[in-house]
């Protein structure tokens, strides 16, 4: 069922995100299905590689589409379980979503601009920095609900004992600026820049086209989906039993999500790259309070 | 009654801050020095009964007559100070009231909490008296003293509600003789965090290594009666709320315990102090550095307790008299030369006989040596040492002292002593030989008391010494 | 509704000392210490709410209104007459500071779990939280250069002397409250005077050109 409504409403998520901006700014903006059509658009087209590329440039993006595929196998709806679960899944999640890293970087390293190796470092730089504070958020809740599967961190964030609550406001804080720095959002990346030497994700992907580019395009929505998923998750723990609601709770709090991350997008700056690891050890702080507070 | 030693400085405070007439505000303080010296005496000869907040127990007596005698003798140097500094006088005078109100609150409180106060207000009174000189190493010394002393007041303060704390339901407020009463009913925990933090937040202000930054700087900018009476009194004081928070743990069956964390921060002091003396090139900041050298043998003195504690109560008498009378000394020698430097003054013997004279004597005293009381009590202090036997301790407190006479020995020998070479004021011709009495009198007065102290420690003095910690033991 | 008010209290209190730590700019310190001084002022009326006193809300709003409104003033008007807005280059940076600031939290957890133990189950939060305020005020005020940061950073630790005294020592509250008051009203009016002294002297208020003094 998660496999699903990923798989089906990861583009939607995209396009809540981009109205919510265009209301702020005062537009109309692009229909809610863009992204749909997009993929549906690129897939159509034909490939284009470069003479100096490899085999590494054209795997990436089917990589890529596998790691976050396996991924969605472990992710489980908020209180139940996913398909495979086991102690420790939560860490080969975030393996996974590693790997697919480590896949977009390779095939940007392999087209040999300087450009592409430029953002390639900059993405790895962003993901040393968020890691840990993703690492520990999740090892705090771990430790404070001693259940060590995704499905038990998630069912019920909030027994995590009375006067340790506090820890999950911090995760939550903690894990959003996590959210925002590994999906190459404002304030860390424009998604909607042009030129290249301000970007950071965008750049990897420019000698792409046709149906790899749809393939990136929809493994970056998907690993967006999964973080904004495990958000959801821990923050907003309502959970009624009845399966059919608390689906129709996780969707709205996903929608819920997409508004937050949209009026963030709105409100910010981007800002400097030497700020950007202010605010990532900010995170990593926030999750060591949490810690702090869980174990104290 | 105990309230009109507040009220009275208090309210010549004001006046002299109001009426802005130089003339009148030296009146007022001649006046109002007296009067208060005599009520500390009429209160000696006629115990009074003290209240909910304030009383007359025998520490704070010690400490008050201290405070009053030498603010007696300031008030007779002020004046004459003050004539060069017309301007500054109401001001001046004002703020040195204010700062005498707050300590004779200080000694006469009889809550933990309103000493507390009283301690913060002694800080605010004598803020502006070291700001006095308005220039940049007065600024510095100010900021210092306001900054450092106001955290050390607020963790005292924190070691007030720990100890209210402590009390739980069985001990209303923070009466002292309530406290001590009950002591043995507060809960040891909350009460050894309290006394750290006392003995933290107090020592800084009484100027314990390590936390005594602020006080070189301050005695050695503020003018030479305002050091005189921040290390002759205020020192006091602010030990006085260490003694207070001691008593109480004492009778609450931890002086053991306490006795070594005042042990360990009177000898980092001793060493420390011994240390910074070894080089110096202002003799103000030398004898800064004195005081904390002394601050650590009460300490030290009191954490041992027994004979050393009389000792060390001793101590502070004496040590409250050579210091302050130092201090006045070394400013007619700032008066003379006009700096801070040791090597600039020289000869002083040929040039101001009756300075040089006294200065002499005061090395003898702050250093420790026969025949001033100094010795007298550092020999006590020393005896209740080798009476429990404390080897390392004694080795550790002989050599500090060694070190400190050895190198007070070497700065005032030199200056009193040195080949007279002209000074920039006397090539000038502006150099001024005569002493008028206001630069003398109070220094020799001071000077005398000590040395009668050195020479004949009245048992009276003994007895009433030991009986303020029963227990402590007599000679 | 209590849990999720103490909740807050907790967050409001480690987070604006977390913005104190890991900011240069000093209006934005003043609204921390200000919204700190808030939340703490506060204190007493939310910890003891049950034991409902006419005396605790006026406590209360006599600390709120000082901690919250007049010395944050205060202390915009002297930022505004010495023209700083930034600590430019502290002897440790912001970045270190979070993560010592993370130190000191877990050294506030260690020193006070043998204390929090005799503590009913409501208030065992409070000295680690009061303790680490206390403890951002000393490592701001040793760690950071002009002397309007400094004063920031002694709010900062009586902001963490009142939490204490907000949850020991309601019992007998006038003396310590209002000792408080004196104490951080008086303390920083006469550092403000110091600080317009400074400036007028110096031309800056950088406390580390007041380094002629020494040894």
């Amino acid at each position: 069922m998660s496999l699903l409504l990923a798989l089906i409403l990861s583009p939607l998520f995209l396009g809540i995100i981009v109205r919510t901006k265009a209301f702020f700014a005062g537009r109309k903006g692009q229909p809610l299905l863009q992204f749909y059509y997009d993929l549906v658009k690129l897939l159509r087209k034909g490939v284009v590689y470069s003479s100096s590329t490899t085999l590494v440039f054209r795997l990436s993006p089917w990589l890529a589409l596998a790691t976050v595929g396996t991924a969605l196998f472990i992710l489980p709806l908020p209180g139940y379980s996913g398909w495979i679960s086991f102690p420790g899944d939560f860490f080969v999640l975030f393996s996974l979503l590693g790997v697919l890293r480590f896949s977009l970087v390779c095939s940007a390293l392999d087209t040999g601009s300087s450009f592409e190796g430029m953002g390639a470092s900059r993405e790895m730089f962003i993901s040393f920095l968020a890691e840990p504070a993703l690492l520990l958020s999740f090892l705090v809740l771990a430790f404070g609900l001693e259940g060590y599967t995704l499905k038990e961190i998630l069912s019920h964030p909030f027994s995590i004992g009375a006067g340790r609550t506090v820890a999950l406001y911090f995760i939550s804080v903690s894990l959003l600026i996590v959210l925002l720095a590994e999906n190459s959002r404002i304030p860390f990346d424009d998604p909607n820049t042009h030129l290249e030497l301000t970007m950071i994700h965008e750049v990897m992907v420019l000698d792409h086209s046709g149906p790899d580019l749809a393939g990136i395009l929809y493994s970056s929505a998907l690993k967006l989906w999964i973080l904004g998923s495990l958000w959801v998750g821990i923050s907003i723990p309502v959970r009624w039993g009845i399966f059919y609601i608390d689906v129709l709770v996780f969707l709205g709090s996903m929608g819920l999500l997409a508004v937050i991350i949209g009026i963030i997008e709105s409100i910010l700056a981007r800002v400097r790259m030497i700020r950007v690891s202010h605010a990532l050890s900010l995170a990593t702080v926030l999750a060591g309070l949490a810690l702090l507070w869980t174990i104290g | 009654m105990a309230w009109i030693l507040v009220i009275l400085p208090l309210l010549f405070g004001s006046l002299s801050l109001i009426l802005r007439n130089h003339r009148i505000v030296w009146v007022l303080l001649l006046f109002g020095g007296i009067l208060h010296s005599v009520i500390t005496l009429w209160v000696w000869i006629r115990p009074i009964e003290g209240n909910s907040l304030v009383f007359l127990d025998p520490l704070g007596m010690l400490i008050l007559t201290v405070t009053s005698a030498l603010f007696l003798m300031v008030v007779f140097y002020s004046i004459g100070y003050l004539k060069n500094h017309k301007e500054r006088s109401s001001l001046t005078v004002g703020c040195l009231f204010l700062f005498l109100a707050a300590m004779s609150l200080v000694s006469v409180s009889a809550d933990m909490g309103l000493l507390w106060v009283a301690v913060e207000a002694t800080t605010l009174a004598s803020a502006p008296l070291i700001y006095f000189h308005k220039n940049h190493q007065s600024l510095e010394a100010a900021w210092k003293y306001l900054l450092i002393c106001s955290v050390g007041i607020a963790l005292a303060l924190m070691g007030n509600i720990f100890l209210s704390y402590a009390g739980g339901d069985s001990i209303e407020g923070l009466y002292i003789p309530d406290l001590l009463q009950n002591a043995n009913r507060l809960d040891p925990r909350w009460l050894k965090v309290a006394f750290i933090l006392f003995l933290v937040g107090y020592g800084t202000k009484m100027g314990l290594a390590p936390l005594h930054s602020w006080l070189p700087d301050a005695h050695s900018e503020a003018p030479s009666m305002v050091s005189a009476l921040l290390s002759g009194s205020l020192l006091n004081c602010a030990f006085l709320g260490i003694l207070r928070a001691f008593g109480i743990l004492r009778l609450s069956g931890l002086e053991e315990w306490g006795g070594n964390i005042l042990i360990l921060f009177g000898v980092s002091s001793l060493i420390m102090a011994a240390l910074f003396l070894i080089q110096q090139t202002d003799f103000k900041r030398m004898l800064a550095y004195s005081s904390v050298e002394h601050m650590g043998i009460l300490a030290l003195g009191i954490g041992v307790g027994g004979l050393a504690g009389t000792g060390a109560l001793l101590h502070l008498i004496n040590h409250s008299l050579a210091k302050s009378f130092m201090f006045l000394v070394a400013g007619n020698i700032l008066v003379f030369y006009q700096t801070k430097n040791i090597d600039s003054v020289t000869g002083l013997i040929q040039k101001t006989p009756k300075t040089a004279f006294l200065w002499m004597a005061g090395f003898l005293a702050i250093a420790g040596s026969p025949p001033f009381g100094l010795f007298m009590s550092e020999w006590i202090i020393l005896k209740g040492l080798i009476d429990s036997e404390q080897w390392v301790l004694i080795i550790v407190y002989l050599l500090a002292l060694f070190i400190v006479f050895a190198s007070i020995a070497k700065y005032i020998i030199s200056m009193t002593f040195s080949d007279s070479s002209p000074t920039v004021e006397e090539s000038k011709g502006s150099f001024r030989r005569n002493e008028p009495l206001w630069m003398w009198v109070p220094p020799f007065l001071l000077a005398s008391v000590t040395l009668i102290l050195g020479l004949y420690v009245p048992q009276a003095l003994l007895s009433f010494l030991s009986a303020i910690f029963p227990g402590m033991g007599g000679i | 509704m209590d849990d999720i008010l103490l909740n807050l209290v907790v967050v409001i209190i480690l987070l604006s000392n977390i913005r104190l730590l890991n900011t240069s700019r000093i209006p934005v310190m003043i609204v921390s210490v200000a919204i700190q001084g808030w939340v703490i002022g506060s204190l007493p009326l939310v910890l003891h709410w049950e034991r409902f006193q006419l005396t605790l809300v006026f406590i209360t709003l006599i600390t709120v209104t000082i901690k919250g409104v007049i010395l944050p003033r205060l202390l915009n008007r002297s930022m505004q007459q010495a023209g700083v807005i930034r600590e430019e280059e502290p002897f440790v940076g912001p970045t270190s500071s979070l993560l010592i600031g993370l130190f000191l939290l877990s050294l506030s957890f260690w020193i006070t779990s043998t204390l929090r133990s005799s503590l009913p189950e409501g208030l065992s939060f409070i000295p680690v939280l009061a303790l680490f305020t206390v403890f951002n005020g000393l490592f701001l005020i040793v760690s950071r250069k002009k002397a309007i940061t400094q004063v920031i950073g002694y709010l900062t630790l009586e902001n963490g002397v009142y939490a204490f005294g907000a949850a020991l020592a309601v019992d007998h509250p006038f003396l310590v409250e209002l000792g408080v008051l004196l104490d951080v009203w008086v303390g920083v009016f006469i550092m403000g005077i110091a600080i317009y002294h400074i400036n007028r002297e110096f031309d800056h208020i950088d406390t580390d050109k007041l380094s002629t003094l020494k040894h």
